[in-house]
């Protein structure tokens, strides 16, 4: 071996797994609500309305059939500020990962809101769905939420 | 929801680990030979094992393997799969031949695809020979050898493949 080799090896790397999730009658539902601009949960026997919609009730571990379209604007419980948001965020302006809990839901959901800076952000803020220019069945046809 | 509308029925969620593969000082002897088209070894110094590709160290002896031998091209199939699956983006069309393959002078097996013969013609103990691409498209890496092919020399028995010879 000639002693110019002798540097260790090293280079970038990308490992895909290129999965298609099948979702199933409930998440199935849901996405296929999205497509069509509209947020659907489902109602468990005591009630609550999930949304996401849940496919068991988490009391009794039967199907939950019940839909609800529930409001395309809701209230965010709790959120964290991403300043620098890396290549792999759907967003590339500063964002906020929030729990937002739509009118008419009684849990919150997971997704994005663009507020602009951090200043604007506040835990109780109103907010409503920004859909996607052209949706297709997926979480993100909701593009983010925004201050309502 | 309108019943017309096709239900949506499955959701795309690719996922991709990016990051940067550092091969380490013996890994890294090994390719740097390999890009000279030569295939090598590293030797325990207690227990003669030589290990293909080096790890860097022996398994059994715990002791550093820094006694570099050079293999010649030949090696005898140790075991194999004949893959039916295509993978994505693998330009190999099935069905093909992979096996681990025990270089001569060799203790540990390596994976390397067999060709140039019929898939229900290999079999364990059978002799190959690598078949190395053109010089110019050498890089670091196993794929320099395109594949291994029969050699014209009687099988090796089953237990004699990888065996230290005075073990
Ligand atoms: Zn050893």
């Amino acid at each position: 071996m000639s002693s110019t080799e002798s540097e260790v090896l090293s280079q970038a790397f990308e490992l895909g797994f290129t999965y298609t999730r099948s979702t199933g009658p409930v998440v199935g539902r849901f996405l296929t609500e999205l497509r069509d601009r509209k947020v659907v949960g489902n109602k468990a026997s005591d009630g609550t309305v999930y949304v996401p919609p849940m496919e068991f009730d988490p009391r009794t571990a039967e199907e939950i059939t019940e839909f609800v379209e529930v409001a395309e604007t809701g209230v965010v419980k709790t959120w964290s500020w991403i300043a620098e948001p890396q290549s792999k965020h759907l967003l590339q302006q500063p964002f906020a990962f929030a729990l937002v809990q739509l009118d008419g839901s009684d849990v919150p959901m997971l997704h994005m809101v663009d507020a602009g800076s951090i200043d604007k952000m506040k835990t109780g803020m109103k907010v409503k769905v920004r859909w996607a220019e052209t949706t297709r069945g997926h979480v993100t046809d909701i593009n983010c939420f925004e201050p309502a | 929801m309108s019943e017309e509308k096709e239900m949506i029925t499955g959701m795309e969620a690719p996922m991709y680990l990016t990051y940067n593969f550092t091969a380490g000082g013996a890994t890294t002897r090994f390719l740097a030979e390999l890009r000279n088209g030569k295939l090598v070894g590293q030797e325990c110094p207690k227990c003669q094992h030589v290990y293909i590709p080096p790890r860097g160290s022996c398994a059994a002896c715990g002791v550093p393997t820094v006694r570099e031998v050079e293999l010649t091209n030949k090696a005898t199939v140790q075991s194999f799969t004949i893959v039916y699956i295509p993978i994505p983006n693998n330009p190999i069309k099935p069905p093909y031949v992979i096996a681990n393959l025990m270089a001569d002078g060799a203790h540990q097996s390596f994976l390397h695809l067999i060709s140039d013969v019929d898939n229900a013609d290999v079999r364990i103990g059978m002799r190959v020979e690598a078949i190395w691409k053109a010089e110019e498209e050498w890089t670091h890496a196993m794929e320099n050898i395109q594949y291994f092919r029969p050699l014209d020399e009687p099988d090796m028995p089953i237990d004699e493949i990888g065996r230290l010879k005075n073990a």
